[in-house]
């Protein structure tokens, strides 16, 4: 235990690095700490509670809406924004949980991605208020606590991360409390869990509006650390993407969302770097070695690695 | 000591002179996904331009780097132009075929202090987001007011229907296009949106025959829908010498007029570019590009890169290779040439384009089906953008 301790310390301490070793790929960096954030939201239920989910973009993208909306109408402080932002998904979160819990498996998929499109073309068809595919326009969030958020993102590196650390703390301390305990429980076998004591069905209610929070919370700070929101932050393709990095990463291990991000982040960014238009198959195939060689993600196999007769 | 220094200085000299040899253009491109193949006709039209006019201006080599964005995601074209920037050290941003992309990319833009030239991004309000920027490409208002007023004027209609698709460009273009129709005396007896994905267009058309107008103006996105929707009209017997069906370029591009087929006989479309253009210079370039692209024809995504390469060439020429922003967007101000596509300007107060737009109807020249031009309305300024010049002097 006392060696996991050492190792999250030196893990953390590792993501300082970015301001000294590569202060030109800061921005990259904060990106990669909000996708990092909204995977862990996704482990919270798909990993832990096993509500496996293809339309977990929707949180992200309110979210990022509600942050646009209120630096574009109201004001630009961005912390009040963040918390504004991660209250509403929150809301929406438990209101959508009470039908999303009901369900397991293939259904369950099929209605996350449903309530995914229907949020995402209620944001397209509302025009006047999202700006439509332009995205939402006329607004920008100057900076943080007097720090200017600057061309090399070191000011976004600083806010992502911190935001990062700060839901990843609370998370731990969710997961390792007896409530997280009962979240695995019902994930194994839901049935079972309320025979001794645990309702599943409230249980998950709380887990999927806690996911929600943090979604939203990450697709906020998207939103004030570059200035922009699209329809892109509530697509298809960002419920994909996270999914994937996750699995990457290793599902139902608190750093899986963090490892996946990083390492998804990096090889896009290197591989479209060296070959902008047919970078995907690098990806394909790094997603297929992944897979085929770590079937429980990057950490799972590092732990299988490090612990071999376990 | 002192040969030393002397020595060192020659040589940070000589490494600072090196450095200047070449100017970087970033392009940050939709170079995968849906929109590939726009970016990549982009892409394909600037590197004609290299090919035909070489890759030295000003003796300094240009060098272009393209990165992916992938699709419509202004926080990646926004990141990928600020990489562009600090991390490759591009002098010139370049390319943007989303409004926005472009949008986000204008705030580094204007933060950085680069010389940027929109290749694309036909939303008129793009142009304002830095001070450095210029377009090349066309203006939706630009296009589809001139055409809305020609209609009710010229074109002697004095009633039209309109049917667009229910997203961005086409919520733009309805607006644009009635009410130019409108201030020029025309009416609108109806509207309609389709949805953006697999529309089936009968029921519409049946509806807009039913009212029976003058005229029917439509703004579809490229790609399967015109020939479903040219089909439909066909099913339904819309007679186009008794109701005249106006569009916009898109509606009758060159993979569109192949696939509706004789459907698209007398559509009559306003736009800034067609490769079919018998304009010397067009005939020079369309060649050329067949050899850069592998045989394919040049569309407004080939022309809007080409020219922009030519804004970038001149201006580097009057600066005499000085890449400062401010130099720069002096000198592109005002440039005006010879395109492909006919003569262009950029306007020295909006620093959008000015061009030609053409009024074309769709023939059978030769046994193919071609959009010949039937009239000319010269060198049109955005006039969005002269709208938001006018609101400015009041204030």
């Amino acid at each position: 235990m006392a060696n996991a301790r050492r190792l999250e310390v030196v893990f953390w301490l590792c993501t300082l690095l970015p301001f000294v070793l590569t202060p030109n790929y800061l921005s990259l960096a904060s990106q990669i700490a909000i996708t990092a954030l909204f995977a862990l939201s996704l482990d919270l239920i798909l990993g832990y509670a096993g509500i496996v989910s293809l339309g977990h973009a929707a949180f992200f993208g309110v979210g990022a809406y509600v942050a646009g909306l209120i630096a574009k109408h109201y004001w630009t402080e961005p912390i009040s924004g963040l918390l504004i932002a991660g209250v509403l998904t929150g809301l929406l979160g438990y209101a959508l949980s009470h039908i999303v819990v009901r369900f397991r498996h293939l259904a369950l998929i099929m209605l996350t991605m449903g309530f995914g499109l229907l949020i995402a073309e209620a944001a397209n068809s509302a025009h006047d208020l999202t700006g439509g595919a332009d995205g939402l326009q006329g607004f920008r969030v100057p900076g943080v606590l007097g720090f200017k958020f600057d061309m090399f993102g070191r000011t976004a590196y600083a806010y992502s991360l911190g935001l990062l650390f700060f839901c990843f703390l609370i998370c731990r301390r969710i997961i390792r409390s007896p409530f997280g305990l009962a979240l695995r429980g019902i994930r194994e076998n839901a049935t079972r869990m309320p025979a001794i004591g645990a309702p599943s069905l409230s249980h998950l209610r709380k887990a999927y509006t806690m996911a929600a929070v943090v979604a939203g919370l990450a697709g906020a700070a998207l939103t004030q650390t570059t200035s922009t929101v699209s329809l892109e932050t509530l697509s298809f393709g960002r419920s994909a993407d996270v999914l994937v990095i996750l699995i990457l990463g290793g599902a139902g291990r608190l750093y899986g969302g963090l490892i996946g991000a990083i390492v998804y982040m990096v090889a896009r960014d290197q591989f479209s770097g060296i070959n902008p238009q047919y970078w995907y198959f690098w990806i394909g195939l790094l997603l297929v070695a992944v897979v085929m060689f770590l079937p429980n993600g990057i950490l799972g196999g590092f732990s299988k690695f490090l612990k071999p007769k376990n | 000591m002192k040969k030393l220094l002397v020595a060192a200085a020659i040589a940070a000299a000589f490494g600072s002179a090196q450095a200047q040899q070449t100017v970087k253009i970033g392009m940050p491109l939709t170079l995968s996904g849906q929109f590939a193949d726009a970016a990549s006709q982009m892409l394909n039209g600037a590197k004609t331009y290299m090919k035909m006019h070489g890759d030295t201006v000003a003796g300094k080599k240009i060098e272009i780097i393209t990165r992916d964005v992938g699709g419509p995601a202004p926080d990646v074209a926004k990141r990928l132009s600020q990489e562009l920037v600090v991390r490759d050290g591009v002098d010139i941003l370049a390319g943007y075929v989303l409004t926005p992309n472009a949008m986000a990319a204008g705030d580094v833009s204007a933060e950085a202090k680069k010389f940027m030239v929109v290749m694309n991004a036909a939303t008129s309000v793009v142009i304002t987001k830095s001070p450095y920027m210029i377009r090349t490409s066309v203006t939706l208002p630009q296009v589809m007011e001139t055409f809305g007023t020609w209609a009710a004027t010229k074109g002697g209609l004095k009633q039209s229907y309109t049917m667009v698709t229910d997203y961005g460009p086409g919520i733009d273009a309805e607006g644009a296009f009635q009410s130019a129709f409108k201030a020029a005396g025309g009416n609108i007896v109806g509207a309609v949106r389709f949805p953006v994905a697999n529309p089936d267009f009968s029921a519409f058309v049946q509806r807009a025959k039913d009212i029976g107008p003058e005229s029917i103006f439509i703004f579809i996105p490229g790609g399967a829908q015109p020939a479903a929707l040219g089909k439909a009209m066909a099913e339904r017997g819309i007679d186009k010498k008794k109701t005249r069906v106006l569009g916009s370029g898109e509606t009758t591009a060159e993979a569109a007029l192949k696939s509706m087929g004789d459907n698209a006989l007398d559509i009559i479309t306003a736009w800034h570019y067609d490769y079919t253009s018998k304009n010397p210079l067009n005939v020079k370039f369309v060649k050329e590009y067949q050899g850069v692209s592998g045989g394919r024809n040049p569309d407004f995504f080939s022309i809007g890169g080409y020219d922009g390469m030519h804004a970038i060439y001149e201006a580097l020429k009057k600066t005499k290779g000085n890449t400062d922003a401010e130099a720069l967007i002096g000198a592109a101000k005002g440039l005006k040439w010879e395109s492909p596509r006919g003569p262009m300007m950029i306007d020295p107060e909006t620093r959008d384009v000015v061009q030609n737009v053409y009024i074309r109807r769709v023939q059978k020249v030769g046994g193919e089906l071609v959009n010949v031009p039937f009239e000319t309305i010269p060198m049109v300024k955005d006039p969005a953008g002269e709208r938001r010049k006018q609101a400015a002097a009041k204030k």
